[in-house]
């Protein structure tokens, strides 16, 4: 299923981000196990949450994952070996000097974080060195960042919508970036550990 | 490598400094690239290098830029706990002044200046205090005088007061019209409004207070050093600083002038 040239820039990426809506935390049970303890790259994740209390995310993931899981401070370097979970009711921008920046600029698609955000800032900080992974979610946030990061030449994995709780967010991604990889979770997974694997 | 937008950034930041003395320099450049972008299509231009010839000879254009890049999205008492600490820990250790200055630093459209005022009546002490309430942006600042949400906000602004140990509801102190909730006009009686920029401008009042929450996060490194050392130098002895939930002063060279008063919800104070 994965070609040479996708191959190649999976295991040659320099970050991996993951973002989704609806049903997102589910899927995330099964993807982010799949990070080793050293991993090689920061993964990066997004989800929409309810802005009005503390995302617990990492408290929710940190037992389940052998990589260690935490939320950035602002400017903080992003560093290998870590899952990075964006905190609510701020946007998440990743900058070229490869620190974290946080924003309380409007909501984007109506969320804040924004996919969008995060994956249009990393396209610019990181070119082609990405990896991209969009999951289910019942909007339409992610496809223009998608769209962005595939421009730039990175890798764009979307979750296939027959096997997500909702549609919406991997069928807009299809349709407007273009993915290399569409693929169930179990295939997503296996991908992950592939990029975040010490070589 | 410089892509051609790259410069066109450069190029119009330059030239917004040398033409309105507004310095977006060393703001953090990944939003602000995206912000510039947003003004760029709603502004009616398509690329940066127009929006420069825009801004640079028209300066109605350049305000309304201004609303582009300086634009933030708060709510009354962001992170409830954070207030509930002001109000449990803080407020006791003012008490002991005779009169009181706070600064507001970049209090935008004055959603978080109205918090403290709110608390402070609460606590008996906004009387004795006044308030130094900044901003870069003049149209936020006429906002803040105003007092003025949209009342759909509202209801999250009464949750939050409510999680921040508010004493009574929070229609206490606004009236609801037009689609409007327009907060009591006594608030603000002792609040000076003011432009400062901690970019360009100097220290301008000895305070025993600073917030200044979520606008660290607009700036690079060497712009964070620079707002932290006005804070630093406009403190007293003693004084409190508090910051946004995702700021701290861990990393910056100014650490060692503070401690953790209650640093798990980001309130320092001065050595």
């Amino acid at each position: 299923m994965l070609g040479a040239d996708s191959a190649v820039r999976l295991t040659s990426s320099e970050a991996v981000l993951i973002a989704g809506s609806a049903g997102a935390v589910d899927a995330l049970r099964q993807l982010l196990p799949a990070v080793p303890k050293d991993a090689r790259i920061p993964v990066v994740v997004v989800v929409h949450l309810p802005p009005n209390r503390p995302s617990l995310l990492p408290e929710l993931f940190a037992p389940r994952c052998a990589a260690r899981v935490r939320e950035p401070q602002d400017k903080e370097p992003v560093s290998a070996g870590t899952i990075w979970f964006a905190p609510s009711n701020y946007h998440l921008l990743l900058e070229r000097d490869r620190t974290f920046s946080l924003s309380v600029d409007a909501p984007v698609n109506f969320s804040r974080p924004s996919i969008d955000v995060l994956f249009e800032s990393a396209a610019d900080a990181f070119g082609s060195t990405l990896c991209a992974v969009l999951l289910t979610g019942a909007n339409q946030d992610g496809s223009l960042g998608a769209s962005a990061i595939r421009r730039e030449g990175g890798l764009v994995i979307v979750q296939d919508p027959s096997t997500a709780e909702a549609v919406q967010m991997p069928s807009a991604a299809i349709s407007r970036a273009s993915p290399q990889i569409i693929a169930s979770l179990p295939e997503i997974a296996d991908l992950i550990h592939q990029a975040t694997k010490a070589p | 490598m410089q892509t051609a937008e790259d410069l066109e950034i450069r190029l119009l930041l330059d030239a917004i400094f040398l033409r309105y003395h507004y310095d977006f320099r060393s703001y953090s450049p990944a939003s602000l690239k995206r912000r510039l972008n947003v003004a760029k299509l709603q502004m009616g231009t398509t690329t940066l290098s127009g929006l420069q010839d825009l801004v640079l000879r028209d300066p109605a254009r350049f305000a309304q830029l201004l609303q582009f890049v300086t634009v933030q999205v708060s709510d009354m008492f962001r992170d409830p706990s954070f207030f509930a600490a002001f109000r449990e820990k803080v407020v006791p250790e003012l008490f002991t002044y005779p009169s009181i200055r706070i600064w507001v630093a970049g209090c935008s459209s004055g959603e978080e200046l109205y918090s403290y005022a709110i608390l402070l009546r609460e606590e008996g002490l906004l009387e004795r205090t006044t308030l130094y309430a900044t901003d870069i942006n003049p149209e936020a600042l006429r906002k803040a005088e105003l007092g003025l949400y949209g009342i759909d906000r509202v209801q999250a602004f009464t949750e939050n007061h409510r999680l921040a140990g508010g004493k009574c509801s929070l229609s206490e102190y606004y009236t609801a019209a037009y689609g409007s909730a327009t907060f009591d006009r006594t608030l603000r009686k002792n609040v000076v409004f003011s432009d400062h920029s901690l970019a360009t401008d100097s220290v301008f009042a000895e305070v025993q207070l600073v917030s200044c929450r979520n606008v660290l996060i607009y700036f690079d490194r060497t712009l964070q050093e620079r707002a932290l050392g006005l804070m630093k130098d406009s403190l007293c002895r003693r004084g409190f600083l508090g910051l946004g939930s995702k700021e701290s002063l861990m990393f910056t060279e100014h650490a060692s002038a503070f401690r953790d008063f209650a640093a798990g919800e980001r309130w320092y104070q001065r050595c």
